[in-house]
């Protein structure tokens, strides 16, 4: 036999494995009718005289579909040794005698269906017209960005701040200032509670306080500790502030409302 | 005293906890309904479980009951660990056996009841997985063409059944927590043809 009639010949072969085994996987055929030997004698056959990647791939291939048939005839086993397993024959029978009503009852018998609900409330409807008043119209929004053009100028250092490029001096000063109180606050733990540290005598000043604990967080110049089973928050400071430009930045809310100011100072006078 | 008002707390507590619960068991907040064990516990704390269970009482004396499906294959292990539990989604069923005259009441046609019975307990009897023709063969031999294509369809978008690329149909997480399928297969072989 030439080179070129073995090669075809084992190419239709390891075809031929492939199909098969292809196709008792997606009919859902008892895999014990495929016998693995044979198809691994076969393979094995035509294994040395192959060189070419294609043909190797292919031989990859059939022996990769003969693995699958391995693993469905483990599942097949198992699958008969449980409590579930009737033969597929008399239930098919069942369903096709039996009349349709008999069928719906055994079937409610068995049926206990999932109670669900889906409610709008009064809250969530007036957050929707909140923001439905708030949406700028289609026409707007997809509307292409123009270019203005400006002529060059000067500008101040105030107009720099309210634009965000450049950072008040007062305001970085005061969040250094609260930065070491921080880090004067915590013990040998190394962080205080958040409460303890953002909670002042008036309620003015808590939120003025928490306002800028946020800035400290978000500057790098402390951390959050947050335990959510216990409902904790501690705050951590940093030794120098600490760039965040590497981590995937996230909000964390922590309402400062002030029944929650007067539960943290009645608690703390007790 | 002490004792006593400590016990009112506690009590006050589960029952803002049970109402929280009920709420998050109940509203659908994703694209399928049911809260998994671990979204229970960010809400309620470490004794989700104590509450569930007070909740599933609660919910007897109205007929509904929890259903817990674990991961994998949805079996209740014998003793779940914490860690079984937070992987695991509740949902709320209902308890009792419903009759024909309740039918209507859940919105299902007779056919396409008897056709879903016989959907889920084809593809059980099969180990999990059919192919899409050879289930359409068997509802067409006692429904119109057109009906098993769209009570296919129905039982897809519902979550009772799933296909794959190959047109093989699986059991859906609906089947999974609705269904009881060592009952519904020993029912069917006990009936008499």
């Amino acid at each position: 036999m030439s080179n070129k009639t073995r090669r075809r010949l084992a190419q239709e072969e390891l075809r031929r494995i492939i199909e098969f085994c292809r196709s008792v996987e997606n009919k859902g055929l008892n895999p014990f009718l495929v016998n693995v030997e044979d198809l691994i004698s076969v393979i094995r056959e035509y294994f040395p005289g192959l060189k070419n990647p294609e043909d190797l791939s292919l031989d990859a291939e059939a022996l990769n579909q003969v693995a699958s048939i391995i693993k469905m005839q483990s599942e097949w086993v198992k699958r008969r040794a449980t409590s579930l397993y009737r033969d597929p024959f008399l239930i098919e029978e069942k369903l096709r005698s039996l009349p349709t009503r008999d069928l719906a009852e055994v079937f409610l018998k068995t049926w206990h269906p999932t109670v669900e609900l889906e409610q709008i409330t009064i809250g969530s409807l007036k957050t929707a017209m909140k923001y439905w008043e708030s949406l700028a119209p289609l026409s707007e929004r997809w509307r292409e960005e123009e270019l203005i053009k400006v002529k060059a100028g000067m500008t101040t250092r105030e107009e720099l701040i309210k634009q965000g490029i450049l950072r008040d001096e007062t305001f970085l000063s005061e969040i250094e200032k609260l930065w070491r109180e921080l880090k004067e606050a915590v013990g040998a733990e190394g962080k205080t509670d958040y409460w303890d540290f953002v909670g002042a005598e008036s309620y003015r000043e808590t939120l003025r306080r928490a306002y800028l604990t946020s800035f400290l967080v978000t500057y790098g110049y402390a951390t959050l500790e947050i335990q959510p089973l216990e409902e904790k928050i501690f705050l951590k400071p940093n030794e120098t502030p600490v760039s965040k430009t590497d981590a995937q930045p996230f909000s964390f809310p922590i309402p400062v409302n002030y029944e929650r100011w007067r539960q943290w100072r009645e608690q703390r006078e007790e | 005293m002490a004792r006593a008002t400590r016990r009112i707390g506690r009590k006050r507590r589960y029952s803002m906890m049970l109402k929280r619960a009920a709420q998050m068991i109940f509203y659908k907040r994703h694209r399928e309904p049911g809260v998994k064990g671990w979204e229970l516990r960010r809400r309620l704390g470490s004794d989700y479980p104590k509450v569930l269970r007070l909740l599933d009482e609660y919910l007897g004396n109205l007929g509904l009951t929890i259903k817990t499906v674990f991961e994998e294959d949805g079996s209740a292990p014998e003793n779940p660990t914490i860690d079984q539990l937070d992987k695991a989604k509740f949902y709320v069923t209902l308890r009792e056996e419903l009759s024909l005259g309740d039918m209507k009441l859940v919105g299902w046609r007779i056919d396409d009841l008897a056709g879903l019975a016989v959907s889920l307990a084809y593809i059980i009897s099969k180990g999990g997985k059919a192919p899409r023709k050879d289930l359409e063969g068997l509802l067409r031999t006692k429904l119109p063409g057109w009906r098993v294509d769209m009570n296919l369809n129905r039982y897809l978008r519902l979550g009772y059944l799933i296909e794959d690329e190959n047109e093989q149909l699986y059991l859906g997480w609906r089947a999974r927590v609705e269904v009881d399928q060592k009952k519904l297969i020993e029912l069917l072989l006990e009936q008499e043809t």
